[in-house]
């Protein structure tokens, strides 16, 4: 069996989730395994209702863990909670998205049974029969490719779990698949409980609080991102890209060199360090296109690229671009969009 | 307060990255080396934090004698102590650094005593396991939150709230110390070493542990660069006159 770690938030199932069911379906289908989903505290009633959904990208079971310490995230609870269940069901591998709770929570788990752990893996194959013992992928290993410098550079490498029998834990990166139901889809699976047993000081890490901090549309989900590199010059140069991302119903992103500056808040910042984008639609303006930029950006599904240089990086990955000065070239697309709009 | 920062030794992010023949590691001939990002962060909330309510700075790192140079520079910028474990500086498995760690930190509180607070880079710059902290927090026993981005201490240093970002807002934790903490980029922003801090870090006393930890499960076959992706860019035109052509690409997505 494979396992694969539902992320949820309070009970609501999100992409993560759903990307980590398809990369662990086809890797269960050629081991001739199960691929069942495991949800740590969603409530009976939010499982109940994800059922469906988590069936028809994979999910064979759905097993379930409660307790009250389980009140909302914790990593450590949750890392607990996973542990035990493996040492319950014994599956052949772990699964995860490579999303921030999705790779801590493996960690977690990982480290309480100090087994070996790949995050970010873009493929993984399972251990050949004993029979080819000797052979590069034979003998137990799983051999797995996995993400360094955020994507910039690749890792093959041979995951080897202790003893006989025991899991080995991967994530998957994050956008390394797009969610994708089966076809036709599978009745939803059937629901089985797994007991655990928690001390209450796990509830030490468990969330205290929250803070909302803006409604709508977020730069990890914008479907429009409008970047803005050193090319702007300064923070008010942001109000033209400001104007045209909310034009098109997205966020502003921007450069580490623009955060460096003080130009924008850090949770702007799309890269490496920063966050991961996956838009229909980049507007990258005045980025020179860094690889700790473009590691962040590379998921985007199409690039619009606006720059002086067009020798720049950002140009050459681009599907289409402009070249000259952004705080000519934006204001003008604002204007023209808005002309369309009007007629 | 005793803090403690892990950190690591890397080549500088934004280089473009450049593998040895054999693909068994990065080629370092022309790379600048740096601390990973997110730990050099850590160092700074480390530095601010004493400098508000008193207390030393330890700078803990797993690596070759170049290391050193990182030690120095978490000085330079008021870090106390710098202590390596000396390794060939080969890299190595999440696992096997995180008993290595664990193994120092054992070793420097039974001689000065427990760190009120560990701080992790959120994941290595370079290798990015996105685990180490965990393992050895764990095994230390200690509550570890990652991702931290915002720390703020209270009821006299004994407690902290930890903040970090999730769609739209933040959430917060509440830790009793001591505790671990993997923090990221943007926590703050890391000052620069002065003239007196870089002479200072010259005369810094580095503490050497020996190695002792076993390999863990992962094994590095051969880094390699991924296939590039290249693109048959469309050049639109020249400045605001190809503003139209731009919508009529924006246009073909359905955006407009």
């Amino acid at each position: 069996m494979l396992l694969v770690l539902i992320e949820h938030d309070r009970g609501v199932v999100g992409a993560p989730a759903l990307e980590a069911l398809t990369f662990a379906r086809g890797l269960a289908a050629g081991m001739d395994a199960d691929c069942c989903g495991l949800m740590i505290g969603a409530g009976e009633t939010s499982a109940g209702r994800a059922a469906a959904s988590l069936g028809a990208h994979g999910a064979a079971r759905l097993y379930t863990v409660e307790h009250e310490v389980l009140s909302d995230f914790g990593p450590e609870a949750w890392g607990e909670s996973l542990a035990q269940a493996v040492a319950a069901l014994q599956p052949a591998a772990v699964l995860a998205c490579g999303s921030e709770r999705g790779n801590e929570v493996m960690a977690q788990a990982a480290a309480r049974l100090d087994l070996p752990f790949a995050a970010n893996c873009i493929a993984v194959t399972a251990p050949a029969p004993p029979a080819t013992a000797g052979t590069e992928n034979g003998g137990g290993s799983w051999s797995v490719t996995r993400v360094q410098w955020g994507g910039s550079l690749l890792e093959d490498a041979d995951l080897a779990p202790g003893a006989q029998n025991e899991a080995a834990f991967f994530s998957c990166a994050l956008h390394t698949v797009a969610p994708a139901p089966l076809d036709p889809p599978p009745g939803a699976p059937e629901m089985l409980p797994v007991a655990v047993e928690l001390d209450a000081e796990m509830s030490r890490t468990v969330v205290a609080d929250r803070v909302v901090l803006e409604a709508g549309v977020t730069l990890p989900t914008a479907p429009v991102v409008v970047g803005g590199g050193r090319g702007v010059g300064s923070a008010e140069g942001f109000a033209v890209l400001e104007e045209l991302a909310e034009l098109l119903g997205g966020r502003v992103g921007c450069s580490r060199a623009v955060t460096n500056n003080g130009w924008r808040p850090h949770s702007d910042q799309v890269g490496q360090t920063g966050t991961r984008i996956a838009p229909e639609l980049y507007i990258a303006a005045g980025i020179s296109g860094a690889v700790q930029h473009w590691v962040g950006a590379m998921a985007s599904k199409h690039i619009l690229a606006v720059n002086t240089d067009p020798e720049a990086n950002m140009v050459a990955k681009a599907d289409w671009a402009v070249v000259g000065d952004l705080h000519e070239v934006i204001p003008a697309i604002t204007a023209e969009i808005r002309r369309r709009r009007a007629q | 307060m005793r803090i403690l920062c892990c950190i690591k030794r890397v080549p500088a992010p934004g280089a473009r990255i450049n593998v040895s023949a054999d693909g068994s590691s990065v080629d370092a001939a022309h790379l600048g080396f740096t601390t990973s990002p997110h730990e050099e962060c850590a160092v700074e909330e480390a530095v601010r934090i004493t400098e508000r309510g008193g207390g030393e700075v330890t700078v803990l790192t797993v690596g070759g004698a170049e290391a050193g140079e990182q030690l120095r520079y978490a000085a330079s910028v008021g870090a106390h102590r710098g202590v390596l474990v000396l390794t060939d500086g080969s890299p190595w498995d999440p696992q096997r650094t995180a008993r290595a760690l664990t193994a120092a930190v054992e070793s420097l509180e039974a001689a000065d005593g427990a760190f009120d607070l560990i701080l992790f880079g959120n994941e290595s710059a370079d290798s990015g396991g996105f685990q180490v902290g965990v393992r050895v927090a764990c095994a230390l026993g200690r509550a570890v939150v990652n991702g931290i981005k915002g720390i703020e201490l209270s009821q006299g240093e004994a407690r902290l709230r930890a903040r970090r970002e999730i769609e739209g807002g933040f959430e917060v934790y509440e830790l009793g110390l001591p505790a671990v903490l993997g923090v990221k980029e943007g926590l703050n922003l890391p000052r620069y070493p002065t003239m007196r801090g870089r002479l200072a870090s010259k005369k810094l006393e580095i503490a050497t542990l020996a190695p002792d930890s076993s390999a863990g499960g992962q094994r590095l076959r051969r880094l390699h660069r991924p296939v590039e992706t290249v693109s048959d860019t469309a050049i639109l035109g020249q400045g605001a006159d190809a503003a139209a052509a731009a919508v009529d690409a924006i246009a073909e997505l359905g955006l407009v």
